[in-house]
């Protein structure tokens, strides 16, 4: 069904697949009995609605806002850079945004605002040094380069944040840190949901905006500059609400990975690569994502399962998939 | 020629592209009647891109100016200038796999306000775009589906929705072979009977034949420009090329054979 109406149809059905995965996500949990919470709980229970109120419901918040921004943020850069390889994990951006925060939390006392403002600046600082690096580099194409630089500037944030673990005091600030390093969403409470929200909502809201408009990015520069576009001052506010937004959820959940890089490409194979409707595909789908890891994440066993663990390993799983069929939809 | 009838104006153009660098242009001036085809012939490195990328602003140049309906460059908006100049790139490295309407849709870009998406109007004036390139049978397809030659009329199908008065082409025939180069110029040909003011570039002087004006770039410098039959000369092409050709007039237009 390659119609362009076949296509927005399925827009609708990714709708529907995120209401049910919200309703389902507050059914699930381990208390009172494992997996499915019963009905009968809500009615009977009032401590399981306690935990369902003030637990379960703003991390299946945060889980779903966290998906959205960073699938978004990786379909955005991945369009801007014109390289299907690459997201905020790739670019220094994840990294950056952890460093920024482990400092903020060892110097500059650790308020919720002066993490995420700090991990915002780091995350910025990150995307910028790999890109202009990537363009010094001189081996391979741009995407090849794009790719190289961000391991680069990655590494050294990450053994930058290492130096900071190493000054933190163990007792208090060592854990808080460490919790970044495997990304999670143990312990947000809706007073975290409202931290980020309103860095995420606006940030997602310019990018839905200006959908459209990466088509044009995606182009060559001489050509969308003959269409009007003026590609380096577009590509900079795009960037600057995507950077923002990612750093705003690495500031609460740490790092959660894949999530950027493979979502657009699921995105793609169901929605076109029209950006119009990949990149509401892309949120959605990203929230999606996250949310079914986190669901995962706390119900499987009975301890915690580190959430950027899960994203990991299916975010591979799924990429392997699309590699070895050839369904990246993408020419290189 | 009169001076009413030119529609777009180079004068004096010089530009390098960095201190140090030697001359990528100097001195080329031009002027370009409306509903004309220009060709615009010079070996690799003449400065053939350079000056179209000066025409359509993205370059700045050292010295001199381009003018488009008898005003600079820099007098009109860049909205203006995007409906006015349309410009078809020698190849577009499209990354993901547009299809092709969707593509053809970005040339409606000039139209649209920052914010907003194409509507039915733009929808048709490109369906409209494709149908004259003779492709609306493919409007659904992959842009990565098509063959070389499909490629290259749909990247023109993208700038005729942008109804532009003057089109750019950079090369437009060099990977194709006969039948999609005939085709090519099959289309050009409707495009100026349409009142398009089409500039391309090539390196093949047989394609600049095809055009009405043809302009010889050497090292960024005009060596010679006029009405295609007279202007590709034996004389004028040996020092275009530094080679021996031979030209034949077959049904008045030149054919240039290179000489043994």
């Amino acid at each position: 069904m390659r119609s362009s109406r076949g296509r927005s149809r399925r827009l609708w059905l990714i709708g529907g697949l995120v209401l049910l995965c919200l309703a389902g996500s507050v059914m699930l949990g381990r208390y009172p009995k494992p997996y499915v919470t019963p009905l009968s709980a809500i009615r009977d229970n009032p401590l399981a609605v306690n935990l369902i109120l003030h637990l379960r419901l703003p991390r299946i918040a945060a889980a779903f806002l966290i998906g959205m921004v960073l699938s978004a943020a990786g379909a955005v850069f991945q369009m801007i850079f014109r390289n299907p390889l690459v997201d905020s994990g790739f670019l220094g951006v994840s990294q950056g945004a952890a460093f920024g925060a482990a400092l903020a939390i060892v110097f500059l006392g650790g308020t919720a605002w002066a993490v995420q403002g700090s991990a915002a600046v780091f995350a910025m600082a990150g995307l910028a040094a790999s890109y202009f690096l990537a363009r010094r580099i001189r081996l391979g194409d741009w995407i090849l380069r794009l790719v190289l630089a961000g391991i680069a500037v990655s590494a050294l944030y990450s053994a930058a944040t290492g130096s900071i673990k190493y000054m933190a005091d163990p007792t208090r600030q060592l854990p808080d840190i460490t919790f970044w390093m495997l990304g999670g969403l143990w312990g947000i409470t809706w007073k975290d949901v409202l931290q980020i929200l309103p860095v995420i909502v606006p940030c997602l809201i310019v990018l839905f905006l200006l959908r459209w408009r990466l088509n044009l990015l995606s182009l060559r520069d001489e050509t969308a500059f003959s269409l009007g576009v003026r590609p380096g001052r577009e590509r900079l506010v795009l960037l600057v609400a995507a950077v923002i937004a990612t750093a705003a959820a690495v500031s609460k959940a740490g790092q959660i990975a894949w999530v950027g890089l493979i979502v657009p490409h699921i995105a793609r194979r169901v929605v076109g690569s029209d950006a119009q409707r990949a990149l509401p595909a892309s949120i959605l789908l990203g929230g999606v994502f996250v949310l079914v890891c986190d669901d995962l994440a706390r119900i499987a066993l009975s301890g915690e399962i580190p959430l950027g663990i899960l994203t990991s390993f299916f975010g591979t799983v799924l990429f392997l998939v699309l590699l070895l069929r050839r369904k990246l939809g993408v020419r290189t | 020629m009169s001076a009413a009838g030119i529609l777009l104006s180079v004068k004096d153009l010089s530009f390098s592209y960095g201190p140090g660098q030697p001359p990528a242009l100097s001195s080329v001036s031009l002027d370009i009647a409306a509903g004309t085809v220009t060709a615009l012939l010079g070996p690799n490195g003449s400065g053939k891109t350079t000056l179209l990328n000066l025409i359509l602003g993205w370059l700045s140049p050292a010295r001199g100016r381009v003018e488009v309906a008898g005003k600079p460059l820099d007098a009109h908006t860049r909205r203006e200038l995007s409906r006015t100049i349309g410009l078809v790139p020698q190849d577009e490295h499209v990354t993901f796999e547009l299809d092709v309407l969707e593509y053809v849709l970005l040339g409606r870009a000039p139209y649209l306000d920052f914010l907003e998406t194409p509507g039915d109007e733009d929808r048709r004036k490109a369906a409209l775009a494709l149908e004259a390139v003779g492709l609306s049978a493919l409007a659904d397809r992959s842009i990565a589906a098509l063959s070389g030659g499909e490629r290259q009329l749909v990247i023109l199908a993208r700038a005729l929705a942008q109804e532009p008065a003057i089109l750019l082409l950079d090369e437009p025939m060099s990977h194709l072979d006969i039948a999609n180069t005939r085709r090519i110029l099959e289309v050009l040909a409707d495009m100026k009977k349409n009142g398009k003011t089409i500039l391309f570039t090539t390196h093949d002087p047989n394609l600049a034949a095809a055009a009405d004006i043809a302009v010889l770039l050497k090292g960024g410098r005009v060596l010679a420009d006029g009405p295609s039959a007279s202007t590709l000369n034996e004389r004028n092409l040996k020092s275009t090329y530094g080679v021996g050709v031979k030209v034949v007039m077959l049904d008045g237009h030149p054919v240039i054979l290179t000489r043994a």
